[in-house]
Formats: structure tokens, C-alpha cells, sequence
């Protein structure tokens, strides 16, 4: 049954508040501010929370079920990220205190750099950057003030494969940088012969993610950062996919100058609809005056039975301040709680498990779904969500159809490079039950698009609403709530 | 799907009309079918402007994907079709006339011989569709 909207559900007169009695005296509005055209629903409160708690049964939650668009959505968020979070030292502290007053804060964020550097390799952290694209655009800002401080002035363009995320051309561009696609090669690696070739006195850097996003390791990895280096360029890990690498390779020494760290991804904070991201970057030594303002240091060494006291320090040539305060200081904490309750061995398992769940869903899968780049994966691999046999049949109807069978469809159309794309992560969590609970409605949907395409084309069938008109969302921009004339 | 005889095709999938000097630019039916219902077409360029090729003319976004709509060959813009930036869907339905992008004079009009005839274009398309 579908629910209503909040606009629907309003009758004239009702309300759900009753305002106090003014405590100061009334002043009249002037004419000129005052609009008549304000259709605010009015409502009862009971009203209210029924309709939203409607609304919250109708959610798909990894509480319920496995999202196979893995950590890019939300991996699991072990229940104590959220105890820690709530503890009444870190909710009741406010950023303007002093620093010898929230001691305990600094100590944290300090902790938490030093677990990232020894998660990465780097020399130094910032942990300002909203999420994981304020991470990149922090990252080239420090690659850009990089080449400018040894007076190199013609380093304007950065390198970016086809299969990268979105938001790295994004990042750069806002920059000023100019972008430069560089091709796969038919193993889904960087096209070495055409980095080379786009590699000059003019190239600022390489954005590189690592495994890619068809999840594969790139197998020519030290050629790559090489080529980049020879040419006076730097390399730039996007951390997107570090989820497939905790404890097993450190990003900073297959040579990656610096990288941003998606701790919403890989240390299981929500983001999405459930809270911001935070996207600290790691920088190698040379780079380490660049880093945005402040860090967390030691201020004053620790002396006989005094402990240090830990402050901000600003970096010599700092690019200056990401965000105001200290980031997303909340966020930091679910992380700083995700590390400590793992530990390092804890955290290579994690990567462990990540990669075996993706390649045993791979292993069960590629019979029936066409893999294009089909080698071992690391967290995560690619799939075609079409069959020459299946006229008709795109990725699209196949994630509808999932919906009908009460499963979230993973990533489509995307990467780019692979047609009608079905992207799967499984994550760490995942039982090999509800692996193979997905793996069988997946087959079973194929078995569908060939016998009954029908059932595909017009999914979901089964859900509060049918398939929503994309194309009409988003040709025909016009948002309208509750005006019935 | 269509591959029209008498154009030229680039391998990023935009096809050129050669009249003289005059170019007219576009993107194949193969592509637009390939980006599915296009919902925002942004010419980036304007009349009088030198481009060369790889230049990007403009870009397309669809319900699935954004791309960036390449120069085949080199020259100055004459005109740039300004109804597509409000009716997208004739990329979908009419990619090789009320669709075209943009109008150049050639620097070069040997320029056209590097790309493809519509044979080698069929068979191009045709090794990536399975």
C-alpha cells in the first residue's frame, strides 16, 4: 500500500503544536514580508509519527538484509561505534573549549592519525575532510601548492584512468587542473603505453584508485607509479577501495605520495542517509608541510608525572583550513572505536574475508552473469547485467527485479567502461548463507529474463511504489508539494 | 540500428557530415543508444571558436551516465545547435538530423580521411556489443 505524503495527509486547521504564550510583546510583520502561498501540512502529532514511522517500515536497511553494493553504500557498523559515539565526554564537549579541557578529544584524534599511518604508510594525517571527494579536492590543493613552492608553474594537468570514480575529474576540475583520461588495458589495468605517452612536463599528477573499481589489483602497479614519478608528477591514491588492503600492503609503499581515506567506507561510520562521511588524507614526508591547518600534536612533551598536552600545530606551507573545527569529530570516534576493537590482526581478517566473499560470489556467479575483466578480484567485481540470448534485457531491469525478491540492487552502470555494469561487494560480514542466498536469486533472475523477460521489464512488482519514471525526474525539473492548484 | 552511408565515424562515437569545407558534427545512434534516455545536452562551445580534434564539444547526460561529446577533426565553429540544450531527447530520437551539434569550417578537410567509413564503424560497433 502506498503512504501518503505529509501534504496529502493535512487538514485544514489541524495542528500539532500549541505555541506557549508570548513572553514578550507581539510585534506585526510588515506587509511586504508576509506570503499567503505557504501549504505547510497541518497535522496532528500522532499523525506525524505514524506517517513516518509508515515510512521507516518501508526502509531497506543492512539491519534487515545484505546490501551487495558493499562499503559504497555502508558496511556493517558494529553497535559499539555507536556506544562510544554517545559518551557523555565527547557529546557534551564543544570545539571552541580549551585545549586543556578536552584532552581526551585530542588524545583520540591524535591515536587515530597514528593508526592511519601505520594503516598506510604515510608520514603525517589530516583528519579535517568532510568525506571522501573533499578528501581528493584537499589532495590536489596539496599537489598543486606542491609543485608551486618549488616554483614549477606549468604542472596543470592530472592524469585519471577511465575506470575512476566520478569524483576524481570532479575534484580536479574545481581546481582549475585540466583532466586527461587515460585508457584500461583489455586486463583492466592502466594502459601503461598510453601513460607514457600522456606523461610530460606538464602532468601534476595521476589519481589512482587501487584496486580500481572493477575491483582488480592493478598488476602493473609499480610501472605505473614509476612512469608518474619519472615524468615529476605525484600519485594520488583515491582510498575508496582500501576496504580489499587493511594490514596486507601499505598504499604508501608501493609509492603513492598521498591518499584519502574513506572512514565511512572502510572503518564502518554511516553515511548516506545515516550521518556525514570524513575523508582524512595521509601524506608521504615531502608533502607533509602541505597539510591543511591544524594538526593534532604534541604541544608540550610529557615532564615526570604530567602527561603531554596535545594542541594544534599549523604546518609550515599549509594549504589552510578544509572545515571549520575538527572535521567530523563524531565520525572520528566510530572509526577511532572500529580500529581499537580490531586491532591489526583484526583488520588484515576484515580485508581477508572482504576479498574471499567477493571471490566466492565471483566463483558462483560467472557461469551465469558474463564477467568481462574475469581474474581474481579483491573486494569487489564487475558483471554485465545482459545476455545476447535476452533481447531487451538491461542491468537496470535486473536491479529492479531484485527489489521484488527484498534485496537492494548493487551499483549499475558504473564503472563506465563495462556496459550495463552490475557492481558487487559483499563486504566482510556476509555469512556464506546469505551469500548464497543472493547468489541463488541472482540465478534465479537470470533464469527469469530468459523464460518470463516480462517479469524483468516491468519490476518491481512487489514494492510500495512500481518503477519511477527516471527520465521524466530528471528532464522535467519541477518539484511540487502540496499545491493542488 | 542506423550507421548511414554517407557519413564519417570516430571511434568515441560521434559521426561528421562533409559538405566542402563545412562539417556537421553529431553522436551515433549506437552511442545515444548506448547512454539510454539522454536528459541534458550542454554545448560548450559558441560560434568563432578554433577547436581541434579531441576539443570537447559538449556534454551529455543521460539517466545512466555523463559524456563528454569529442571534436572528430579540427577547424572553426560556424554554429552550434542551441534548441538541443531544451529538448535533450532528440539526441534519442533523430541523432543524425534534428540532433547535430555543431556546424565547422575544416582547417583541414583531409582531415575526414583518419576516421571511418560506415563499414569499418559497423563492425567496430558490433565487436563491442557482445
Amino acid at each position: 500500500m502506498r503512504e501518503p505524503t505529509i501534504f496529502e495527509l493535512s487538514s485544514n486547521g489541524r495542528t500539532g503544536v500549541i505555541f506557549p504564550e508570548a513572553d514578550v510583546p507581539l510585534a506585526e510583520l510588515p506587509e511586504k514580508m508576509l506570503r499567503r502561498d505557504l501549504p505547510l501540512p497541518e497535522i496532528s502529532e500522532i499523525d506525524v509519527v505514524r506517517h513516518f514511522t509508515h515510512l521507516s517500515h518501508l526502509n531497506y536497511s543492512i539491519d534487515e538484509n545484505i546490501y551487495p553494493l558493499g562499503s559504497c553504500t555502508m558496511k556493517y557498523n558494529p553497535r559499539i561505534n555507536e556506544e562510544t559515539a554517545r559518551m557523555p565526554g565527547f557529546i557534551f564537549s564543544h570545539p571552541m573549549q580549551a585545549i586543556e579541557t578536552v584532552q581526551g578529544n585530542l588524545v583520540l584524534m591524535y591515536q587515530l592519525q597514528e593508526w592511519l599511518k601505520a594503516i598506510s604508510g604515510f608520514h603525517a594525517i589530516t583528519l579535517q575532510p568532510a568525506a571522501g571527494a573533499h578528501g581528493e579536492f584537499t589532495g590536489v590543493l596539496i599537489i598543486r601548492a606542491y609543485h608551486r613552492d618549488r616554483n614549477d608553474l606549468k604542472r596543470t594537468k592530472i592524469l585519471i584512468p577511465d575506470s575512476a570514480h566520478g569524483t576524481n575529474p570532479a575534484s580536479s576540475s574545481m581546481i582549475g587542473m585540466e583532466v586527461l583520461t587515460v585508457p584500461s588495458d583489455a586486463r583492466g589495468n592502466v594502459d601503461l603505453a598510453a601513460l607514457k605517452k600522456s606523461c610530460d612536463e606538464t602532468t601534476a599528477g595521476l589519481m589512482l584508485t587501487n584496486p580500481n573499481t572493477l575491483g582488480l589489483f592493478d598488476e602493473n602497479i609499480q610501472q605505473v607509479i614509476d612512469i608518474v614519478h619519472q615524468a615529476g608528477g605525484l600519485v594520488y591514491g583515491d582510498g575508496a577501495n582500501l576496504n580489499a588492503l587493511m594490514g596486507i600492503i601499505r598504499p604508501a609503499d608501493m609509492g603513492i605520495d598521498l591518499m584519502h581515506f574513506n572512514l565511512h567506507k572502510t572503518f564502518s561510520t554511516p553515511h548516506g542517509g545515516g550521518g556525514p562521511g570524513s575523508g582524512p588524507v595521509g601524506v608521504s614526508e615531502a608533502l607533509v608541510d602541505f597539510l591543511p591547518e591544524p594538526v593534532v600534536g604534541v604541544i608540550e612533551e610529557a615532564e615526570e608525572d604530567l602527561p603531554p598536552l596535545y594542541g594544534f600545530i599549523k604546518p609550515a606551507k599549509t594549504i589552510g583550513r578544509m572545515k571549520s573545527f575538527q572535521g567530523h569529530f563524531g565520525v572520528l570516534v566510530r572509526a577511532f572505536t572500529y580500529i581499537m576493537m580490531h586491532g591489526a590482526a583484526g583488520l588484515r581478517n576484515a580485508s581477508e574475508m572482504a576479498v574471499l566473499n567477493a571471490n566466492y560470489l565471483l566463483a558462483r556467479l560467472r557461469n551465469t552473469y558474463k564477467v568481462p575483466y574475469d581474474r581474481i578480484c579483491m573486494h569487489e567485481f564487475v558483471a554485465e547485467g545482459r545476455w545476447p540470448d535476452a533481447e531487451g534485457i538491461h542491468a537496470l531491469d535486473i536491479a529492479k527485479r531484485l527489489i521484488d525478491y527484498n534485496l537492494h540492487p548493487p551499483t549499475n552502470y558504473f564503472p563506465l567502461i563495462v556496459p550495463e555494469a552490475l557492481m558487487i561487494e559483499p563486504t566482510e560480514t556476509e555469512s556464506k548463507q546469505s551469500l548464497d542466498a543472493f547468489v541463488d536469486i541472482m540465478i534465479k533472475i537470470a533464469g527469469e529474463a530468459h523464460s518470463s523477460p516480462e517479469l524483468l521489464k516491468n519490476a518491481p512488482h512487489h514494492a510500495p511504489v512500481k518503477r519511477l519514471d527516471e527520465v521524466k525526474a530528471a528532464r522535467d525539473l519541477t518539484l511540487c508539494c502540496g499545491r493542488t492548484e | 540500428m542506423n550507421i548511414p552511408k554517407e557519413l564519417k565515424y570516430e571511434k568515441t562515437d560521434e559521426w561528421v557530415s562533409v559538405k566542402d569545407k563545412m562539417a556537421t558534427v553529431g553522436i551515433s545512434d549506437y552511442a545515444q543508444e548506448q547512454l539510454s534516455d539522454i536528459v541534458y545536452v550542454d554545448i560548450t562551445l559558441s560560434a568563432g571558436d578554433k577547436v581541434n580534434k579531441g576539443t570537447v564539444i559538449a556534454t551529455i547526460e543521460s539517466v545512466k551516465a555523463a559524456a563528454d561529446v569529442n571534436m572528430p577533426i579540427g577547424g572553426t565553429v560556424v554554429e552550434v545547435n542551441s534548441a538541443l540544450s531544451d529538448t535533450p531527447e532528440l539526441v534519442n530520437t533523430d541523432p543524425y538530423g534534428a540532433a547535430w551539434m555543431v556546424k565547422v569550417e575544416m582547417d583541414d578537410p583531409q582531415d575526414v580521411k583518419s576516421l571511418m567509413d560506415s563499414a569499418a564503424y559497423e563492425k567496430y560497433c558490433a565487436d563491442r556489443t557482445h
